[in-house]
């Protein structure tokens, strides 16, 4: 796949493997400035380790190779040493966890846990304008009293007020592109709600990219314009969010969407499911990973299916839904 | 958390005898830790004054968002824990004052599935001891017989007996423990957030054979959930909860149709659904060509 020129984010050919099992193969994809992209995928399907690589924090004994380049970067983040890292991490690219009380630190108050990612890259000149900025982000993520908050210790707020916290030290550089790894996954339904807005809105603000990661098919349909559906280490599906969910094209996509729509039932009022269970880590099949659940796989999806289509609207399957045959 | 009681919804609650479970006023306030030696600890109200009905062969939800109560609630239908105040009935028996061994007949009829099997599933122990350790405890004459039995009746190989919890996937574990909590033929299945840490596509597998159980050995049903459309695929009834009080409570069909109270509302407005999701991309999408 070609370098788009423009692109803020490039993967180009990504694979990572612990020791000899192999996690995620040739996954490809770029990002253009602003964009909100969404990677979707079940446990196991490598999303997570996809968007640890690229900010260089993948587990002990995991290793990444191939290519991600972001713009305003000089080399290449797969492969590149900690001292470059570190300077990318929290100012070109910055990334939101599932859980916030293990991403804070619980004896610093969060006041000057967000100074800190500005004064660490030097955004700020001095101790004092950080904190004032961090007041001032602590606001714009529509923390109350921001001023009061500021001198709160994370165990003193609640769960959707520290993923608040923990957006504003990700957006504090004005970074170019913000990953975010199933933000909303932890939280209550309304505050789900509010916190989505928040990330859409402040990107949107700040012309940062989004790669939005979550295993809930609504979510990333209200946040994201397009979307990459990962299996087994693997991107099966790409595209535009309504085309992808409302056409769907790899078998896996169909299926997913299938298994999660609750308003569609059989005769006997149950649901459609996939067969089978998700294997795990590098005990997928070879060829196609998903062919041994697969209803539509024949002897030929022994061979790895190659990209039909375009960069951003395509898939990998032999035999795709639609399309007549 | 105590502005606005609807109670708009009360003539729907129908505490009757031909009711497997109802609830009378029921309150339980905890203490929490003391923080001066001079003052008495402060209280928390987790319950304040829930009434209701679960009639035999009901398929109840219980929607609710973290600390509104719900998972006390359970607890206290389950007789895992007694109420401050108010009256708890199984099958016409009182059991919120009953002493633990007059409750056996609650341990054998109303059996939970919690939403982390590996928390609630021995380590230790082989799937088979796990789903067998309730009717040994109940003196059952074939436990083995009606092991293998209930392995086939939630899919999973009659070897999986052998083998330890850990051997197995997150979907696969929630089937041991609805194998074990329906081995002593229970009349009431309580499952509390049992599809949660599930990913989608297993999520409809275990719904699935939830409902082919439910069906097929006639079990009443309460479901506890955050998830609203779960909740509306599983049951027939559902209560809303918060801070400790149900605020509306009926079919699912007019409770998620037309909402009533402002909280439920809201709650449906904020829960997110490929339907609103897509129909906010189609104007956009279908523009430029």
């Amino acid at each position: 796949m070609s370098v788009l020129t423009g692109s803020v984010l490039t993967v180009d050919a990504l694979r990572i493997d612990a020791g000899a099992i192999p996690l995620v193969r040739d996954v490809s994809f770029a990002i253009g400035p602003g964009e909100r992209v969404g990677l979707i995928g079940e446990s196991g399907s490598g999303k997570s380790l996809t968007a640890l690589s690229l900010l260089g924090l993948l587990p002990e004994g995991v290793r990444a190779s191939g290519s991600a380049r972001l713009d305003g970067v000089p080399g290449d983040l797969v492969g590149a040493d900690e001292r470059e890292l570190s300077k990318v991490r929290g100012k070109r690219v910055s990334m939101v966890f599932q859980e916030p009380m293990t991403a804070l630190n619980p004896v610093m108050r969060v006041g000057d846990q967000v100074a800190e990612v500005m004064l660490l890259h030097r955004t700020q000149p001095s101790r004092a304008r950080a904190l004032a900025a961090a007041v001032d982000l602590l606001d714009r993520v529509r923390l109350p009293e921001p001023k009061a908050t500021a001198r709160a210790y994370p165990h003193q707020l609640s769960g959707g007020q520290r993923q608040r916290v923990m957006l504003a030290i990700a957006l504090a550089n004005d970074p170019a592109l913000l990953i975010c790894d199933e933000p909303t996954t932890a939280l209550d339904v309304t505050v789900q709600a509010q916190m989505l807005e928040l990330i859409v809105e402040l990107t949107a603000e700040r012309d940062s990219a989004l790669l939005f990661i979550t295993h809930d098919l609504a979510v990333v349909a209200t946040v994201c314009e397009r979307v990459l559906v990962m299996y087994g280490g693997r991107v099966v599906e790409s595209g535009d969010v309504y085309e992808v969910f409302t056409a769907p094209r790899h078998p896996y996509t169909d299926g997913l969407l299938a298994a999660s729509d609750l308003s569609a039932v059989d005769e006997r009022g149950r649901l459609r499911t996939i067969p089978g269970v998700v294997p795990g880590g590098g005990e997928f099949p070879d060829g196609c990973v998903f062919r041994n659940r697969c209803p539509r796989a024949t002897d030929q999806c022994v061979q790895t299916p190659g990209w039909t289509g375009t960069p951003e609207r395509g898939f990998a399957c032999w035999h795709p839904v639609g399309g007549g045959q | 958390m105590t502005d606005n009681i609807s109670t708009d919804n009360v003539s729907t609650d129908n505490v009757s005898t031909d009711n497997v479970i109802s609830a009378r006023d029921v309150v339980r306030r905890y203490r929490r830790p003391r923080r001066s030696l001079t003052r008495p600890a402060p209280a928390v109200e987790a319950l304040r004054g829930v009434d209701l009905g679960i009639a035999y062969g009901e398929r109840f939800g219980i929607v609710g968002e973290s600390g509104s109560g719900k998972s006390t609630l359970i607890r206290l239908l389950a007789g895992l824990d007694r109420p401050t105040s108010g009256s708890i009935r199984f099958a016409g028996k009182e059991i919120s004052r009953a002493s633990e061994r007059s409750l056996q007949f609650l341990r054998r009829d109303l059996q939970m599935v919690f939403q982390d099997p590996m928390g609630s599933l021995d380590p230790r122990m082989k799937v088979g001891d796990i789903i067998r350790e309730p009717l040994v405890a109940l003196g059952h004459p074939d436990a083995r017989g009606r092991v293998a039995e209930l392995l086939d009746a939630v899919g999973l190989p009659a070897a999986a007996a052998d083998r330890y919890p850990h051997q197995f996937s997150g979907g696969q574990r929630q089937r041991i423990s609805i194998a074990r909590a329906l081995s002593p033929r229970p009349k009431v299945l309580v499952a509390d957030e049992p599809v949660s840490a599930l990913d989608v596509s297993v999520r409809a597998q275990i719904l699935n054979l939830l409902m082919d159980l439910v069906d097929e050995f006639s079990l009443t049903l309460v479901f506890v959930s955050h998830d609203l459309s779960v909740v509306r695929h599983v049951c027939d009834t559902v209560a809303v909860m918060r801070g400790g009080e149900i605020v509306e409570r009926g079919s699912c069909e007019r409770v998620y149709g037309a909402p009533q109270h402002p909280y439920t509302k809201a709650l449906l407005a904020a829960a997110p659904t490929l339907e609103k999701a897509l129909a906010a991309h189609r104007p956009a999408k279908e523009s430029p060509r």
